[in-house]
């Protein structure tokens, strides 16, 4: 039978042009957070935390977990910017190591629920049918709880660790990156270039990452940065709630619920990890809003 | 047919737990003999679906089953909890939803003027504070810079009704902030595709007044907004988890977390039916306003 197939010039002709679409997709959104400012402001500050995530053990004056046993609650002084906590820890050593904890969390968790949920959504909406059926009744029912609770219910049948963090937030976002992926490829499944791939003979899941995938890349990236602010307000949430990393780590999330019963003592404790938090939403928010603005065909 | 679904979720989930639920209660010095014994009794040697058949059954009949971490049945404890949440949900919900409607068509009527410029600015801070840090700072400022409310809401039985509504407000607050946002930001959005449609031109022309023309805009800008309404119940149950855990409130959502806590299994998976049983129940609500707004639809 594969005499009977015309010979092919090209012998993979997805497999070059793939990567540069993946380039073409790239380049489209940093052209669109140049073109917008709110893009442009969210990218300076996700930097500023990209480089207290890299730098920042190095750059913090004292190790996270140095007790200063005369300096304990201190208010911020000059040798104390931010002020220590109850065992005279520096609050400001301590905000710049977790910057990498915290982003890391929510960046790899990203990535995961994107990769399941575009695996997913591919599958589904390529083959459709009973496979497609099935697929997205159990992405319905994985989206029937609200978020964090999906999540601390993972956690719990887990156990509580920051790797755990990471495998329930993906499975709160698979659905929801299924479902953006599910359309693209309806949309996409009736293509000439498909079309050409199956009477070729590729088989599905070369069609799936090697055709499809590749032309999806910009909602698939789109969709990342938007998902990437959610992230950090569930991992942080979780971290707050106990379920992530454990004391003495300076998770965020989990120095601000540590704050908690020295509030009214101390409250310089909550407000440097809050600052934190809150800076890095913002600018992922803004990031995101700003490509998608200027993404959108109008 | 969904909440089947996700009974049958819950269940998995929890069970696939690696750990042992009988060396949970026994401690790791039990001997192996009680280990055992203990699962026997606790049904824990049979198999999966018939373990689940029963519990379903019972969740069914009105037996929750016996919470491991309190020793005494779930069921007044669960709907305990979950009346004080419903409280506190709803207050937010019912200031939360007019306010935010309020504000997404006032921000649309002055479009890239000031007061929009401020109205979006507004949503984005509340939108990028966790629910947890927005708690943290009002109890801060409103409790201890400014003694006002107080930062815990530990209900008190005989507390007069006015401290016990006090105690409200923060975490009440809290809420609010957390759900104003999104809808704002949608109800603005769709009541400025609203007034560039040719129905409100068309109102315009035949020289109605300008509230009414509004009044015609909102009606179909409400579409998407109720939708938002509806996710946002979601939000708001995974907020309450939160808040409450911020102000010490003694309702479902504590429950939830001391129940993950303690790997009270029997808790766990009541609370988590009916936060989801809650959620859906919104989102059906959502569709039958969708049929009421939209004559079109119809199911």
């Amino acid at each position: 039978m594969a005499e009977l197939l015309p010979p092919v010039a090209d012998p993979l002709p997805g497999s070059p042009a793939a990567t540069a679409r993946r380039w073409v997709a790239l380049r489209r959104v940093a052209g669109a957070v140049r073109g917008s400012k709110a893009a442009t402001v969210g990218a300076a500050i996700l930097a500023v935390h990209l480089v207290l995530a890299v730098l920042g053990p190095a750059l913090a004056p004292y190790p996270y977990t140095a007790f200063h046993m005369t300096h304990l609650l201190e208010a911020p002084s000059r040798q104390f910017l931010a002020g220590t906590d109850q065992f005279g820890r520096d609050q400001l050593s301590r905000v710049m190591w977790g910057a990498r904890g915290t982003l890391t969390l929510a960046a790899v968790s990203t990535v995961l629920g994107e990769a399941l949920g575009v695996t997913v959504g591919l599958v589904g909406g390529y083959y459709r049918g009973v496979v497609d059926e099935v697929l997205m009744r159990t992405m319905d029912a994985l989206m029937a709880f609200p978020s964090i609770l999906l999540a601390m219910l993972i956690l719990t049948s887990l156990g509580h660790s920051p790797a755990y963090v990471v495998v329930g937030i993906s499975v709160v976002f698979m659905p929801r990156a299924a479902r953006v992926l599910r359309g693209v490829v309806l949309s996409l499944a009736a293509s000439e270039f498909v079309d050409a791939a199956r009477v070729r003979g590729e088989r599905g899941w070369y069609i799936l990452f090697r055709e499809l995938l590749p032309n999806a890349w910009t909602p698939v990236i789109v969709d990342s940065t938007i998902r990437f602010s959610y992230a950090i307000l569930l991992a942080t949430s979780l971290g707050f709630l106990g379920l992530g990393a454990a004391p003495p780590s300076p998770d965020w999330g989990l120095m601000i619920n540590e704050a908690l019963p020295f509030l009214n003592q101390a409250p310089w404790l909550a407000l440097l990890p809050a600052l934190a938090i809150s800076s890095a939403v913002v600018g992922a928010n803004l990031l995101g809003d700003g490509i998608q603005a200027s993404l959108r065909p109008e | 047919m969904v909440l089947a679904v996700v009974s049958v979720l819950v269940f998995a989930i929890v069970q696939i737990l690696p750990g042992d639920v009988a060396t949970e209660i026994l401690g790791t010095s039990a001997t192996p003999e009680d280990l055992a014994a203990l699962r026997v009794k606790l049904g824990l040697t049979r198999p999966a679906p018939v373990r689940y058949a029963e519990w379903i059954g019972g969740v069914v009949r009105g037996d929750w089953g016996l919470s491991l971490l309190y020793q005494m049945p779930v069921r007044p404890l669960v709907l305990e909890g979950l009346g004080r949440s419903a409280m506190l949900a709803g207050l937010a919900l019912v200031i939360a939803v007019p306010l935010s409607i309020g504000l997404g068509v006032v921000a649309s009527l002055r479009r890239d003027r000031f007061l929009d410029h401020a109205i979006s600015t507004l949503t984005l801070i509340a939108l990028s504070l966790p629910e947890f840090v927005w708690g943290t700072l009002l109890i801060l400022l409103l409790a201890y810079r400014f003694r006002i409310f107080p930062p815990s809401s530990l209900v008190d039985p005989t507390a007069s009704l006015g401290s016990l509504a006090s105690s409200l407000v923060l975490p009440v607050l809290t809420l609010i902030l957390a759900l104003l946002a999104q809808m704002t930001r949608m109800t603005r959005a769709s009541m400025i595709d609203a007034l560039r449609q040719p129905f409100t031109e068309a109102a315009r022309l035949r020289g109605l007044r300008p509230r009414v023309v509004v009044a015609h805009a909102l009606r179909n800008a409400l579409l998407p907004t109720v939708g938002i309404v509806a996710l946002n119940v979601g939000f708001l149950l995974g907020g309450i988890v939160i808040v409450e855990t911020v102000f010490a409130y003694p309702g479902l959502g504590r429950l939830l977390v001391d129940s993950v806590n303690h790997r009270d299994v029997p808790m766990l998976q009541m609370a988590t039916l009916v936060v989801a049983s809650a959620y859906g129940l919104a989102n059906l609500g959502a569709d039958v306003v969708y049929a009421y707004l939209d004559p079109r639809i119809r199911y």
